[in-house]
């Protein structure tokens, strides 16, 4: 009769069991970028900023296979809850962005300075998935003109002193029109980037 | 048990040179530390191993400092928002998006989006993607030499409902050779990335079929060193789910971390 019996999934309790991650893949390209991912604004908004990097590996390769997601707030500190993430208007700020690596390792996002949310300095949270990442990988992104909010910062006071620069980004000046930030991502060796762990 | 390699001559460049044998045992002796582990009073593992050798491709992209564990601030305990207006309807079946049906076993694949503490993750944005019935993708980098099916794209979109749930409505995707060892296979299985209520419930999964002999010779799937955590990715049958004279259904819960609920979280997950 067992072959009569119907496999049932794992009764759910409370709290359930986390299901665990697994790797991106190579082969999401035609599937999670989509047309304006990477544009949180249009390039010639007065205040659009360029936010891009490289993606490298333990040997210094840069990873050509890398999808990027950033989430932050907006310029006045706020989170957006405006639809728009996926199907971009062009004028609604939604605060989401998701960018592939091109065959160099580079990405670039269009976007605005985030103002500070809660007691935080401000920052760009950035998501990276990759092949070869088993479990996505967070980081934040600071930037250097807020030095005098990194002080009290809780993040950048936990990270040892030799790595808080991994977590902050090259100012780059006008490039273009726009102000640059650089913010290369080292997933292993020197310079590694710190990456997080949230107590969720 | 002994697995024939393949003729040198098929083999494509960058095909990594470990046999399967060799692979096998790195599998084994992982899960066994893992185990050991368990019983030495650990907490099992939840998430696959960032530093997991038998996958080649995790050698040189994990990192080798332990993560920074922290506090999440008000930008991680958000989310963004998606809704219906992001995502049509239609986006949620893969088998009308061109003008004729694609080849293979059509299947329903449903459940439930969960948080850590069972509660519906709702009106949250959950994406899928595919290889074809024959094992293919339809990206420029998939060079297995399986046939495109011009009716199959293998991309779906759909948000969650009022209780968290989903549906899909597809073909079963067909298992595909990849370059990590020799004579590799990966298992047939849909990709899946989910957002829940906070950044920090982002997930990307793979969900695959019940009872698959690729398992065992898997090093994606048995980068989660437990087994009962990796069983967590496996869909089960549910004759309830399938459609009459149309399709097979597959049942698959999918429970995100959190909000507050990472006590389960081991201190080994991320090592």
């Amino acid at each position: 009769m067992s072959d009569l019996t119907t496999p049932q999934s794992p009764t759910l309790q409370s709290p359930a069991l986390q299901t665990p991650s697994q790797t991106v893949g190579p082969f999401y390209g035609y599937a999670l970028p989509y047309t304006g991912g990477p544009q949180l604004v249009a390039g010639y908004h007065p205040r659009a900023i360029r936010f891009h990097g490289t993606v490298t590996d333990g040997a210094g390769e840069p990873i050509l296979d890398a999808l990027l997601e950033i989430w932050q707030a907006d310029e006045s500190g706020a989170l957006s809850r405006e639809l728009g993430s996926l199907d971009r208007d062009g004028f609604t700020f939604s605060g989401f962005g998701r960018c592939a690596t091109t065959i160099a390792g580079h990405y670039t996002f269009t976007t605005l300075k985030p103002g500070a949310a809660g007691s935080a300095a401000p920052y760009i949270l950035v998501c990276v998935f990759a092949r070869g990442v088993t479990h996505h990988l967070f980081t934040r992104a600071y930037f250097a003109e807020d030095a005098a909010r990194h002080e009290t910062d809780a993040l950048l006071n936990a990270v040892p002193a030799d790595r808080r620069d991994t977590l902050v980004c090259v100012s780059e000046g006008l490039v273009g029109g726009a102000e640059s930030y650089r913010f290369d991502i080292r997933l292993q060796g020197e310079n590694e980037t710190v990456f997080l762990d949230f107590d969720a | 048990m002994s697995h024939t390699s393949s003729p040198a001559s098929r083999l494509r460049p960058g095909t990594g040179a470990s046999s399967q044998d060799e692979i096998n045992a790195e599998i084994v002796a992982i899960e066994a530390d893992a185990a050991a582990r368990v019983a030495a009073g650990g907490s099992p593992e939840l998430h696959p191993r960032r530093d997991y050798a038998p996958y080649r491709s995790s050698l040189l992209r994990h990192p080798t400092h332990e993560l920074v564990r922290i506090d999440p601030e008000e930008v991680e305990r958000v989310s963004p928002a998606f809704g219906h207006t992001d995502v049509n309807s239609l986006e949620s079946d893969l088998t009308i998006q061109h003008a004729g049906e694609p080849i293979g076993e059509r299947m329903t694949v449903g459940g439930r989006v969960l948080d850590g503490e069972g509660r519906p993750v709702r009106h949250q944005l959950i994406e899928l993607w595919q290889a074809n019935a024959g094992g293919r993708y339809v990206h420029k980098r998939d060079q297995h030499p399986a046939p495109l099916d011009p009716n199959f794209t293998g991309v779906g979109r759909a948000i969650t409902g009022d209780n968290g749930e989903y549906s899909f409505t597809t073909i079963k995707p067909g298992p595909y050779p990849w370059k990590n060892h020799v004579n590799a296979w990966r298992p047939a299985h849909i990709h899946f990335s989910l957002f829940g209520n906070a950044f920090t419930q982002r997930l990307i999964t793979q969900m695959y079929f019940p009872g698959d002999p690729l398992f065992a010779l898997d090093p994606i799937y048995q980068s989660i060193a437990d087994a009962d955590a990796r069983a967590r990715l496996v869909g089960q049958y549910d004759h309830s789910l399938s459609v009459p004279e149309f399709s097979l259904g597959y049942r698959w819960d999918i429970v995100l971390t959190g909000p507050k609920s990472t006590w389960m979280e081991g201190e080994d997950a991320d090592e």
